[in-house]
């Protein structure tokens, strides 16, 4: 019995967790792309990085 | 015997599923073909969305952006910020999916993959070897965070150090392809690609006689995903009323996981091998949280 409300408590605080670093991701999403950070991401991904392919 | 055959059957289909998955999401996610043959980079918008796994933004069919290099170019750049577009990608895919995407998505995994079906004898490693060498990957992971914070050149911008010396996706997707288009480019070839496809061969060989050693001991994006594995919402369910322990499921995980014991542990790729060689079906998978007989924890 005892192991079975310790077994659903952990349940619960994993699925709360689920959904807070859901939230936290979206948040983030969001933010990044007020910040207009994928700019960045695109402006680094369209010109070879020399670094990546070992050259520079 | 014909249960048997039947059951074989149904487990090459699975597998091939897989398969299946991994190869459409290699050409999907490297679709721009031209690029092999012209030597250059696909520059259209599309290479603002990260994709979620690793491959390289410098390889001539890349569609999409590397998560690790953007997640560097971030941290290690002249406007050095808190990456929160970046990590809410990754966050996000780690949080839904766990590292599914490791075992069906990721085109360096698939490599391996087909590597180790080389017929060839395959190496044990023992667990006092391999336990401890699975933490190198968060080790991997935290020098990559840390080192452009603290080791930046003299411009203050710190070179993507994960690319650099070690990413062999970038040797292979980006950097032999372009080798081999330009000249230039195969003049400039130094030391430090000479470095790289050391590695590149290492990982290779060693993939040949360990599944997915890449994977397993380097990997920094699925040591990222590991983190949220155990919150994920796609999860591995063992129901142990059905479980008949007959540890088919252990002997057939690519990434010796003791599945009896932790089905979700933070090694498993999800690719559903233990699930399809299970004789009683006693695992599932999926998005829905198993409310009775679960016992995976």
């Amino acid at each position: 019995m005892k192991k079975n409300k310790a077994e659903s408590q952990k349940r619960r605080t994993a699925l709360a967790a689920r959904w807070c670093i859901l939230a936290v991701s979206v948040l983030f999403l969001i933010a990044g792309a007020v910040k207009k950070e994928y700019l960045e991401v695109l402006q680094k991904a369209v010109r070879i990085c020399l670094e990546c392919i070992g050259i520079g | 015997m014909h249960r048997d055959r039947i059951k074989s059957a149904e487990r090459k289909k699975k597998l091939s599923f897989q398969r299946i998955c991994q190869l459409a999401f290699a050409v999907l996610i490297n679709g721009y073909m031209a690029g092999f043959l012209k030597g250059k980079i696909f520059t259209g918008s599309s290479k603002a969305i990260c994709v979620p796994v690793l491959n390289c933004y410098s390889c001539p069919g890349a569609l999409g952006a590397c998560p690790i290099g953007s997640l560097q170019a971030a941290l290690g750049g002249p406007k050095r910020h808190f990456p929160f577009y970046v990590l809410g990608t990754i966050m996000l895919f780690g949080v839904v999916l766990g590292r599914v995407v490791c075992g069906l998505v990721c085109p360096f995994g698939l490599l391996q993959d087909l590597l180790y079906k080389i017929p060839i004898k395959k190496i044990t490693v023992s667990k006092k070897i391999d336990r401890p060498m699975r933490y190198l990957k968060y080790l991997v992971l935290i020098a990559l965070v840390l080192l452009p914070l603290f080791f930046a050149g003299q411009t203050g911008i710190a070179p993507p150090y994960f690319c650099k010396y070690i990413c062999p996706a970038g040797t292979l997707g980006g950097g032999i392809p372009h080798l081999l288009a330009n000249e230039t480019l195969r003049k400039a070839a130094g030391v430090l690609f000479g470095w790289k496809t050391i590695v590149l061969v290492l990982i290779l060989v060693f993939s040949v006689l360990i599944h997915r050693p890449f994977c397993r001991y380097l990997c920094p994006l699925g040591a990222f995903y590991s983190l949220f594995h155990r919150f994920s919402f796609y999860q591995m369910h063992l129901d142990k009323t059905l479980c008949i322990n007959c540890k088919k499921c252990e002997h057939s995980c690519p990434m010796g996981v003791e599945v009896t014991k932790n089905i979700n542990s933070p090694e498993c790729i999800r690719c559903g091998k233990c699930k399809s060689v299970c004789p009683v079906h006693a695992i599932s998978a999926g998005m829905k949280e198993k409310e009775s007989k679960r016992t995976d924890e």
